[in-house]
């Protein structure tokens, strides 16, 4: 048909490609590349050389991959730039929300003494462990002078229903500061669940409040990783979960685990106590080296690169659950794959950049100090600073969120201008986390070819690249996990 | 197939109508009004006064006196409540609205700035305002209730502010209405016009605006146009922008099928704003037989990409619909995601569908399809139809 014009006659006429920003990395053969706000393609060799050396033919197939990823485009072409920068724009909206996440460190007694605790838990003395409601009442003042229209509250502790009066009276007064305010405001409570009385429970029912506990898997393992007088942690944790779910709901429960040398060969074993408790997914994490856990050589018990082998036999097995027809998720996964699939930053505090410090969470420490995250106050338990941005008493919510202590380490970790992270194809899926490198390199940036915040994430990224592309079911589940 | 146009069989000798957009009326859907009317007359029935247009099946029953058309046997149907536009002698007549069908689309013009290989409605460049004047009248007409109504092309928006108009006249006339427009969203590119949309400021209306690659070569050979893919991006983030609803329609044809995932994974990540994505099949009509070596595909051919671009979607919570597909010829799990598109006018089932225990789920068939058809059309068996999906996508 004549009037038809041919495929051939809509190709782009010339060769005149502009490159966009991209960065790549080398997958056994084939080149992962990502755009500039996290879009992936892989190539084979050959392609990526075409592409590399600026040979790009008027048409092909690779040129239509490439202009459909935002890799290239024409030079009188305005679209990718605009969605360029509108997903840009998206990725970072959270930037202007500001902290959201409040957390009080109510108490910092404890009736459990796990040796890789990470806070440095303390045993008695209520006056001096105990944070008092003047100083409660100044963290609530402070929560809300933040501009983020979403507000949570997380109580921490040590034990934290050890000072549960404290608890109840700072979630009155959110609530009645908030009948003026407005916000979208949650709490949550993070409890080793011994002490769950019928009396918390009804109190977290009337208030909505969540649930946060520790289970590290099965009862032998969990009990001997936290040992408290009468050797039932695990019962009474999984007493608590379902009586949780049964009075909250099953969405106000979840359980973290923390993975010590003891775990690591029991990953299936550890998923098996989730899935039978009736929890919807599991967090694979690895120790912080913070706290008891570097006094008791907890942290160095194991590298990197073993932890990985437990992350990814976990994750394998959970795949193998959900196409048995569970829906199970893990959680860690699902916030890069969130970076990874789609525009939304998911605001994991420790895999933002810039970093979460301060800007995605403030903690105000039993005794009023102000920290810039939780890993900071652990650090400050043994006797570092550095990340103390104040106190309550003395400074205002201007003083803490300018101070040199958040803005120094904010600005040196800042990945896009970080050696080796601005120019790694994982950047947009990564973070950067300033006081894991201080606590182990000395200073906010790290060395990245000696870290094993790097090492242990880039082969998180390669893993579930490799997955999503090779593995039409895990494929499916990434993307289901990703759009929740 | 229902005719929504036709020659009078016969009609008042040197008559001239004073006015071109009917509302029929009859005897049980009598009211007071008068203006615009047209008294359909049952056979041997006294034609009452004062109708500017009497209907009749038979030109023995026409009136006395007053301007009448006798129908053609096609369009007898006609009912009260139905919205015609007849010639200035009676000659030539269109439905333009039947108050029975869920699927009333008003044509706003024939011509159009793309020249799509599959085009269903070949355009035409000839001046045809009087059909957006047909259509104001039309609005003038229909019942404050009406719950619906679509206006296609052609290309709507190549009238521009008068477009405009016409959409705000729906949103006052029919508060009610959900109105939905096609449009190949080029000129959304210019950001005033997307504003001026948006000044219409109607909750239920929506645009349409197809997409036929994640680039510009596929696009734009699709629609023979440079240039296209570009001006429908930015029109549709413009769109996006002043806070417009928006679907967006994959023709899926031989050209497009292979890009289907590469399609939903830019829309995905480029076009999340979107309240919707309907992946729909080909209509065998217009263009679409001419070049039927170059676009027709089997849909059996494109499961696996369909299922994939599905995926790519809807797990990712981009509301997605397939449209125009046989149930036979659909991938079981993509079932739930199958809507019976097909407006009931060129609607239609095959012999196979008789003994069909989907059917009643099933969109069945264009008219067009006579032309050209999947030979994989089957009944599906009880047993098949009740068998689960295998993997619950958007669970």
């Amino acid at each position: 048909m004549s009037r038809f014009r041919g495929a051939e006659a809509f190709a782009a006429s010339g060769d005149d490609w502009q490159l966009l920003p991209f960065r790549f990395e080398r997958l056994n053969g084939r080149v992962l590349v990502t755009n500039m706000v996290g879009e992936h393609l892989v190539l084979s060799g050959e392609d990526f050389e075409v592409l590399a050396t600026g040979e790009l033919p008027a048409d092909s197939d690779l040129v239509r991959r490439l202009r459909a990823k935002q890799v290239i485009k024409r030079s009188g072409e305005r679209a990718p730039l605009s969605l360029l920068a509108l997903k840009a724009r998206t990725r970072h909206a959270r930037l202007a929300e500001s902290t959201g996440l409040h957390i009080f460190v109510v108490s910092l007694r404890c009736e459990h003494s796990c040796p890789y605790c990470q806070v440095s838990r303390q045993s008695e003395d209520r006056d001096r462990y105990d944070m008092t409601l003047a100083t409660a009442e100044r963290g609530l003042d402070m929560t809300f002078r933040s501009p983020s229209r979403s507000l949570k509250i997380e109580f921490q502790g040590g034990e934290p229903l050890l000072n549960f009066g404290l608890i109840e009276e700072v979630v009155r007064q959110a609530e009645v500061r908030n009948r003026d305010e407005g916000r979208d405001l949650g709490f949550v409570i993070a409890s080793n669940l011994a002490l769950l009385s019928d009396e918390v429970l009804d109190f977290c029912a009337r208030h909505n409040i969540h649930i946060s506990t520790s289970l590290d898997g099965p009862a032998d393992l969990h009990n001997r990783n936290r040992p408290r007088p009468g050797r039932d942690s695990w019962e009474r944790a999984v007493d608590g979960i379902r009586r949780v779910r049964e009075t909250l709901g099953v969405d106000h429960i979840s359980a973290l685990m923390t993975t010590t040398k003891r775990s690591l060969d029991r990953v299936r074993d550890i998923i098996d106590t989730y899935v039978d408790l009736g929890l919807r997914g599991i967090f694979l994490r690895p120790l912080s080296p913070y706290g008891f856990a570097i006094k008791t050589k907890s942290y160095s018990a194991y590298d990197a690169e073993r932890w990985i082998d437990f992350y990814r036999e976990g994750l394998g097995y959970i795949l193998e659950l959900n196409r048995q027809g569970l829906d199970l998720t893990e959680y860690f996964s699902t916030v890069i794959l969130r970076k990874m699939l789609t525009n939304v930053e998911p605001g994991y505090v420790d895999l933002m950049s810039p970093a979460g410090i301060g800007i995605g969470a403030l903690v105000y420490n039993y005794d009023g100090s102000v920290y810039a995250s939780d890993e900071g106050r652990m650090l400050a338990e043994m006797g570092d600073e550095t990340f103390r941005l104040g106190h309550l008493e003395v400074d205002t919510y201007e003083s803490i969120m300018t101070s040199e202590a958040l803005l120094a380490p904010l600005e040196e970790s800042f990945a896009l201008s970080a050696p080796m992270c601005s120019d790694c194809a994982f950047e947009t899926y990564c973070g950067s986390d300033p006081v894991y490198h201080y606590a182990t390199s000395g200073d906010f940036l790290g060395r990245k070819s000696e870290s094993d915040f790097c090492r242990r994430n880039m082969a998180i990224f390669k893993h579930l690249i490799d997955l999503y592309e090779n593995d039409e079911f895990a494929r499916r589940t990434f993307l289901s996990w990703a759009g929740r | 197939m229902i005719s929504l146009r036709g020659r009078a069989s016969d009609f008042g000798p040197g008559q001239h109508l004073d006015r071109a957009v009917w509302m029929v009326v009859d005897r049980d859907r009598l009211t007071p009004q008068r203006h615009g009317r047209a008294y359909k007359l049952r056979d041997c029935e006294e034609a009452p006064p004062g109708f500017g247009l009497y209907l009749v099946d038979d030109a023995r029953f026409a009136p006395r006196d007053g301007a009448w058309i006798a129908l053609p046997p096609l369009l007898r149907y006609v009912a009260a409540g139905d919205v015609i536009s007849a010639s200035e002698s009676g000659e030539h007549v269109r439905v333009l609205w039947r108050a029975g069908s869920p699927n009333n689309s008003v044509l706003l013009t024939e011509r159009c700035d793309h020249y799509c290989l599959m085009c269903s409605q070949p355009p035409k460049e000839r001046d045809d305002d009087w059909l957006l004047d047909n259509a104001a009248e039309l609005i003038r007409l229909l019942p404050t209730s009406t719950p619906g109504i679509g206006f296609t092309g052609g290309e709507p928006t190549i009238y521009g502010e008068r477009l405009i108009e016409l959409l705000r006249l729906c949103r006052n006339l029919l508060p009610d209405a959900g109105v939905h427009v096609l449009s190949n969203g080029r000129r959304f590119a210019n950001f005033g016009f997307a504003r001026s949309w948006a000044s219409v400021d109607n909750p239920r209306m929506m645009v349409g605006i197809p997409l036929y690659g994640a680039e510009p070569a596929l696009h734009d050979y699709v629609v023979q146009s440079e240039g296209a893919f570009e001006d429908t991006v930015r029109g549709i983030v413009n769109l996006g922008e002043v806070g417009q609803r928006i679907e967006i329609r994959v023709v899926i044809h031989q050209q497009t099928a292979p890009a289907l995932p590469e399609i939903a994974e830019y829309i995905a990540r480029n076009l999340p704003f979107v309240e919707q994505v309907a992946l729909m099949g080909l209509e065998m009509m217009g263009f679409a037989r001419a070049n039927v070596k170059d676009v027709w595909i089997d849909p059996l051919d494109y499961q696996p990409e369909l299922r994939e671009a599905v995926s790519l979607l809807a797990l990712r919570r981009v509301r997605t619909m397939i449209y125009n597909h046989q149930l036979c010829l659909l991938d079981r799990e993509l079932w739930p995601f199958a809507v019976r598109s097909i407006s009931d006018w060129k609607n239609e089932y095959h012999a196979e569908c008789t003994d069909c225990s989907a059917r009643d789920r099933c969109g069945g068939f264009f008219f067009s399809a006579k032309y050209k058809v999947s030979e994989s059309i089957r009944a599906i068996p009880a047993a098949e139809t009740q068998a689960p999906a295998l993997l619950s996508l958007g669970r």
